[in-house]
C-alpha cells in the first residue's frame, strides 16, 4: 500500500491531466495572448545565437538576407494559419491522437517514439545552449565544435541542473510554462535588438543612416568563409520557412492550437517569426561580426548586454526547451497508454538531459533540424489530404478508426517512399521539403483509392 | 498595487532598451550600458509576474 504523502504528491501531479486524450473542452480554451506569449518565447531562442552566425559564415549578401527573411517567416506564418491551426480546431486533439485515427496504433506508435526521440534531442540542444551560458561565470571549459563527449565534470553537472529546472517546468503542464514564458518574451526580444545595437559602433556603425552600408561591408558581406558554401535568397527564405516545418506543415503544433478559440489564432506565430527568428538572426549576425567571427552563444550575448545578455541565453534555452519537452511527453504517452504524462515527460526529460551531455548535439544542430523536419513533415502532409482532401474525392477520413486496423499502410507507404525518394534529389536538405510535401499528398491520395476500393470489396471488414 | 508593479516592470523594459541607444550615442559607457540592462531585468522579473496573469480563467 502506497504512504499517504506519496499518495498525495502522485494524485497532485495526476491532477495536471490536461485532455491529451480526448478533444479539448471549451472551458480549457486559451485566450490568444497565451499563443503570443509561447510563440515569441519559443522562438526567441538560444539556438538564434547559432543560426544568426551561419548566414554571415555562408557569405550571404545583405539583401539576400532580409529579402530572404521576409518571405520565408512570411510563408512560415501562413502555414502555421492555414495548414495546421484549423485541422488543430475542428479536431481539437493532439497530432498523436489524430494520427492514430488515421494511422492505427501500431503505425502511430512507431512514429510516435521517432517523434520523441528527435523532441528530446532538440530539447537537449536547447539545454547544452543554457549551458554554455550559465557556465560562463564559472569559467567553465567550454566544449568545442569537434568535441562528441563531456568535456569536464562542471558542464555534466551544469547541464544536469538546466534540465531539471527545464524538466520540472515541462511536468508542471502548458498553461504553466505558457505564462513562464509570456513573462520572458518581451523582455528576450528587447536585449536581443539591445545587444545587436549596443555593438554597431564596434563595426563602424555611428548613426542609422550608417546601418546599410556597413551591414553590407562589415557584416553580411557577400563572402563566405573558407570551406563553406554560399548562401543565396533561396537558402534564406526556404531556411526560414522549413527550420519548424515539423511544427506548422509537419503539424506537431495541433497539440498546442487545439487550446486556440479561434483558427486565426494561428498568425500568432508571426511573434515567433518576425520579433523572435527575424529580429533575433540579425541580432545575432551583427553580434557574431563584431565578435569577429565567434559563435559561442554565451559569450556573443555578454558581448552585448554584459550578465544580462548571458542571462537571456540561459532563459531563451529554457522557454524552447520546455514546450519541446512537453511535446515529447505528449508523443510518448501513446506509446505507453497506460502511463501518466507527468510519468513520461520525467523519462523524456531524463534522456533529454543525458543527451544534451554531448556536445556534438549542438555541434551538429543544423544538420539535425533539417533532417528532423524532413522526417516529420510527410505525416503532417498525411493528415492534410486524409482530413481535407479524401472526403471531397469521395474516399473515407479516418481509415483506422473506421476499419479496426492496426496500420494503415496507404500512409506508412506514403511516408517511407517520400522519404526515400526525397533523399535521392540531388538537392541541399533544406530545399527537399517542398517537392516532398507534394509527393506525400499524391501517393497517399492513390494508396487510399486503392486501399478503400479493397475494403469495400470486402478483403477488409469494416467495424460494425 | 497592480498599476505600481506594472508601471515598474514597464519602466524595467525601457532600462533594457534605453541604454543601448545612449550607448550607441555615444552617451554612456558599455558598463553604465550593462549595469542599466541589469538593473531592467531585475524590475522585470520582480514586478512583471505580479500583474500578469496565468492564461486560464
Amino acid at each position: 500500500m502506497r504512504s499517504g504523502k506519496r499518495a498525495s504528491l502522485t494524485e497532485r501531479l495526476d491532477s495536471l491531466y490536461e485532455f491529451d486524450r480526448e478533444p479539448v473542452k471549451e472551458q480549457s480554451l486559451q485566450g490568444i495572448g497565451n499563443f503570443i506569449g509561447m510563440y515569441a518565447g519559443e522562438h526567441v531562442a538560444g539556438t538564434e545565437f547559432v543560426i544568426g552566425p551561419l548566414f554571415v559564415v555562408h557569405g550571404v549578401t545583405a539583401g539576400d538576407l532580409f529579402l530572404g527573411l521576409i518571405v520565408g517567416n512570411l510563408l512560415a506564418v501562413l502555414s502555421w494559419a492555414f495548414l495546421c491551426a484549423p485541422v488543430a480546431l475542428k479536431t481539437r486533439l493532439t497530432l498523436y491522437w489524430q494520427l492514430r485515427k488515421i494511422c492505427g496504433p501500431y503505425l502511430t506508435a512507431i512514429y510516435s517514439i521517432v517523434n520523441a526521440l528527435m523532441f528530446c534531442f532538440l530539447a537537449g540542444a536547447m539545454i547544452a545552449v543554457s549551458a554554455t551560458a550559465v557556465g560562463l561565470p564559472f569559467n567553465m571549459p567550454m566544449p568545442g565544435l569537434t568535441d562528441i563527449y563531456p568535456n569536464s565534470v562542471s558542464w555534466v553537472l551544469i547541464v544536469f541542473l538546466v534540465g531539471f529546472v527545464v524538466t520540472g517546468l515541462a511536468i508542471l503542464g502548458f498553461e504553466k510554462f505558457s505564462h513562464f514564458s509570456k513573462i520572458c518574451a518581451p523582455w528576450m526580444f528587447l536585449v536581443f535588438v539591445a545587444a545587436g545595437i549596443a555593438v554597431l559602433p564596434q563595426l563602424g556603425c555611428h548613426s542609422p543612416g550608417d546601418f546599410w552600408r556597413v551591414a553590407n561591408e562589415k557584416i553580411w558581406t557577400g563572402i563566405p568563409l573558407q570551406g563553406q558554401t554560399k548562401f543565396t535568397f533561396w537558402h534564406v527564405m526556404f531556411f526560414a520557412w522549413f527550420c519548424n516545418m515539423a511544427m506548422h506543415i509537419g503539424m506537431a503544433d495541433m497539440s498546442i492550437l487545439r487550446y486556440a478559440r479561434k483558427w486565426y489564432y494561428g498568425f500568432a506565430s508571426v511573434f515567433g517569426m518576425f520579433f523572435g527568428h527575424f529580429a533575433a538572426w540579425i541580432c545575432s549576425g551583427i553580434l557574431c561580426a563584431a565578435a569577429k567571427g565567434s559563435v559561442a552563444p554565451g559569450p556573443i550575448a555578454y558581448l552585448g548586454a554584459g550578465v544580462t545578455g548571458a542571462v537571456c541565453v540561459v532563459i531563451a534555452g529554457w522557454t524552447t526547451a520546455n514546450p519541446t519537452l512537453y511535446r515529447a511527453g505528449l508523443a510518448l504517452q501513446v506509446a505507453t497508454p497506460d502511463w501518466k504524462r507527468w510519468k513520461v515527460t520525467l523519462v523524456a526529460g531524463t534522456v533529454t538531459t543525458i543527451a544534451a551531455c554531448f556536445p556534438a548535439l549542438v555541434m551538429r544542430l543544423l544538420d539535425f533540424v533539417a533532417l528532423y523536419g524532413l522526417i516529420l513533415m510527410p505525416m503532417g502532409a498525411v493528415i492534410f489530404a486524409d482530413f481535407w482532401l479524401l472526403p471531397r474525392l469521395g474516399l473515407k477520413s479516418d481509415f483506422a478508426a473506421e476499419t479496426g486496423v492496426s496500420i494503415n499502410w496507404a500512409a506508412a507507404v506514403s511516408w517511407l517512399v517520400t522519404l526515400g525518394l526525397v533523399m535521392l534529389f540531388p538537392l541541399e536538405i533544406f530545399f527537399k521539403g517542398l517537392p516532398g510535401w507534394f509527393i506525400v499528398v499524391i501517393l497517399y491520395i492513390l494508396l487510399s483509392f486503392i486501399q478503400q476500393k479493397r475494403t469495400n470489396s470486402g478483403s477488409i471488414p469494416l467495424e460494425a | 498595487m497592480r498599476t505600481t508593479a506594472r508601471l515598474i516592470s514597464f519602466a524595467g523594459l525601457g532600462l533594457t532598451l534605453l541604454p543601448c541607444l545612449l550607448l550607441f550615442r555615444g552617451i554612456i559607457s558599455w558598463e553604465t550600458h550593462t549595469q542599466l540592462m541589469f538593473a531592467g531585468m531585475l524590475c522585470w522579473f520582480v514586478f512583471a509576474p505580479l500583474w500578469m496573469k496565468s492564461g486560464r480563467s
